[in-house]
């Protein structure tokens, strides 16, 4: 397959063989589960629990609530203890409402829905729903409910799935491990999304630095005709969906559009992996594969981690710090968030857990811009990340949103690449932050003038209708006629 | 030569008669810049300002006697548009930034006399006489006219919590490093 180049991007060290070859192992279930209500992009879920309730492992303990949201499951059997406000996985470390389950050990499924018997003669609806009913969001990290994702078949003409294997973050090795472990399961999970989007195409793209994967991914999908197993150049943020659609298909997504109006929609293929789950045994997403990596953990591993174990629960099953882990990160090096708490949960978006040490974070201090446009060159959205950052650091947001800040993918790039050390994305995640509380702010402004209008408009009504009111009962509040005055 | 001199003469005339009428008899009498400007008020009359209404507000603002930053429900946002607007720069150093709140009711202390809801000019207090009262949050936007009205103190205003959906990075503090400690210190 042609493949067409993408704009900038940079090679870091990719540091993945600390746990590339180490199969996937289970955690060992830990004494409680913290699963918040929201570990996806949209309406956070309604719970349907509380203190007490026995509940068995994919019982749906929280229904989404709105178009997009997504519900969530036990993920074993157990005792809800608490519903309650607990750290989110978040740099902020603010709280968030969260469902606390004691297991009890046993481990016992809940009445699963019926698995779909024949899903590529099923209606792609019925698939639909049942993505939906099962929990699944898009496990690459960005948490967006995947059967949203699905629907768009009925409104776009789509030619290509396109399944991101890229895993172009350094250190993470999960999607590497679910796709030499279960090929299979993840290409009967894409057919069957396929089958649902209407697709004639399925592409899967894999990072050159992952040969195992290719060979075992290209082998398991020899049999179909209509899959074909692309490596992609070694080149990050590759594993970003417009850049990855953009080296398969050469066309560019347009600012503020979606890859679908390219007629390509991607998932990860932890996702398919979920999706055949869901529909050939009706399991809900209840467990995922989390990278726990880094110079300060002692033994990195790839582990299968039941949806809301504590972080620290992971790193324990790791074998502690063996050194002092100058940042604990959510995800990966380049766009992961660092952790404010170890007490935080594993959510369905987490794809690793990097406890760095102060050499690999490799902390500089700031030094003026020598202007040498590293950054502009190796800018992957095209954009000129120096000029932005001037705006900003003047606090000129609006200059930075006509630069197109706004399009910003955060990958890091820049920041990486700078010889000065200057935090280009961190100025650039700052100014998308005030962008979008300043435009919610518009927002609700705009809509307390339409109730004030409103209100107004029915004050005026009630008025005139009272004056109109007074005026029928007694109609001539003036002088008393020649013939009233004669009867009285 | 004088042919020239005498028709642009008469139409200099002709011409500058008629624009001095169009002014006169097509004048507009609103300012149009004061309806540009109080599109941009959050519209909600709260008064806050110390002018009776948003339009009283915009019209001070048009002639340019009053300052941009005085609109509390509007915020940063609103005087920074109001400032472009006006083409002046919005001096926000003075003003002391007010974080958004909003009314909420202490349901032990509420009698349900009403008197807040007639107050409220975007209808977010619900309730109904003798019973008691509450907030739609959605569509408050914290103008207090409620509190001041309340006879029995049960509504306060609280500063809009700091949640996951609403939270961001700060700004990043750079401290640049001097490779000279002493060009550091001059200036």
């Amino acid at each position: 397959m042609k493949l067409y180049p993408i704009r900038g991007g940079i090679h870091p060290d990719y540091r993945k063989d600390q746990t590339s070859e180490k199969a996937i192992v289970a955690l060992p279930m830990p004494a409680a589960l913290y699963i918040p209500l929201q570990q996806h992009i949209g309406a956070p879920a309604e719970v349907l629990v509380s203190a007490g309730d026995l509940v068995k492992k994919g019982q749906m303990i929280a229904r989404s609530q709105g178009v997009i949201s997504s519900p969530q499951h036990a993920p074993t059997s157990g005792r809800i203890t608490a519903v309650t406000q607990v750290a989110a996985p978040h740099p902020s470390g603010l709280p968030q409402s969260t469902i606390i389950l004691e297991p009890d050990g046993k481990d016992e499924w809940a009445d699963l829905p019926e698995p779909i018997a024949d899903p590529f003669a099923a209606d792609p609806h019925t698939i639909h729903d049942r993505v939906a009913q099962s929990g699944i969001v898009g496990m690459g990290g960005a948490a967006f409910p995947s059967a949203v994702k699905l629907n768009l078949g009925t409104q776009k003409k789509l030619e290509i799935l396109l399944l991101n294997g890229a895993e172009c973050e350094p250190y993470l090795t999960c999607d590497d491990r679910v796709m030499r472990e279960f090929p299979a399961e993840i290409i009967d999970g894409a057919r069957i999304m396929a089958h649902a989007l209407g697709t004639p195409k399925v592409v899967i793209g894999i990072e050159q630095n992952k040969p195992q994967a290719i060979e075992i991914m290209t082998k398991a999908a020899s049999a179909f005709a209509e899959i074909e197993v692309v490596a992609v150049p070694v080149q990050y943020p590759m594993g970003s969906e417009r850049h990855l659609v953009q080296a398969i298909t050469g066309r560019e997504t347009p600012a503020r559009k979606l890859t679908a109006d390219l007629g390509v929609v991607v998932h990860n293929v932890a996702t398919a992996r979920a999706v055949h789950h869901a529909v050939r045994f009706g399991q809900p997403l209840v467990a995922r594969v989390v990278t726990v990596s880094g110079g300060a953990i002692r033994e990195p591993k790839n582990v299968l981690t039941p949806i809301g174990a504590r972080i620290a629960d992971l790193v324990e099953f790791c074998g502690g710090f063996a050194a002092r882990p100058e940042s604990v990160v959510n995800g990966g090096p380049m766009m992961g968030q660092p952790l404010a708490s170890l007490e935080a949960p594993v959510v369905k978006g987490t794809s690793g857990i990097l406890a760095l040490t102060a050499e690999e974070i490799n902390n500089h201090p700031t030094s003026p811009c020598i202007r040498c446009g590293t950054c502009v060159t190796i800018c992957p959205c095209g954009l000129s990340p120096v000029e932005m950052a001037a705006f900003i650091r003047k606090d000129k947001l609006d200059g930075a949103a006509k630069l197109g800040v706004m399009d910003c993918v955060s990958c890091g790039s820049c920041s990486w690449a700078c010889p000065s050390h200057i935090p280009l994305v961190h100025y650039f995640n700052y100014a998308k932050g005030v962008l979008r509380v300043l435009e919610n702010e518009q927002r609700k402004s705009d809509r307390v003038k339409t109730l004030a209008e409103v209100h107004n408009l029915r004050i005026e009504k009630a008025a005139e209708a009272k004056r109109a009111a007074l005026a029928a009962r007694n109609p001539a509040p003036t002088v008393p006629t020649a013939e009233e005055k004669a009867s009285a | 030569m004088l042919i020239a001199v005498i028709s642009l003469t008469v139409m200099g005339v002709v011409l500058g008669g008629i624009l001095g009428a169009a002014a006169r008899f097509f004048a507009v009498e609103e300012n149009p810049l004061e309806e540009e400007l109080k599109a941009l008020l959050p519209g909600s009359q709260c008064g806050q300002c110390g002018f009776v209404g948003c339009s009283q507000y915009a019209a001070a603002l048009a002639k340019g006697e009053t300052p941009v930053i005085l609109c509390a429900p509007g915020g940063k946002a609103v005087a920074e548009a109001l400032a472009k607007k006006l083409g002046v720069t919005a001096d926000l150093s003075g003003h002391e930034e007010k974080v958004p709140v909003y009314s909420t009711i202490n349901e032990a202390l509420c009698i349900g006399c009403t008197r807040c809801i007639r107050e409220c000019s975007t209808d977010a207090i619900l309730g109904a006489n003798k019973l008691m009262h509450t907030v739609i949050i959605e569509a408050c936007h914290g103008c207090g006219k409620c509190a001041k009205v309340c006879p029995t103190d049960a509504i306060v205003m609280v500063p809009v919590r700091v949640t996951l959906a609403n939270w961001h990075w700060p700004k990043p503090e750079v401290e640049h490093m001097q490779s000279n400690p002493e060009v550091g210190h001059a200036h």
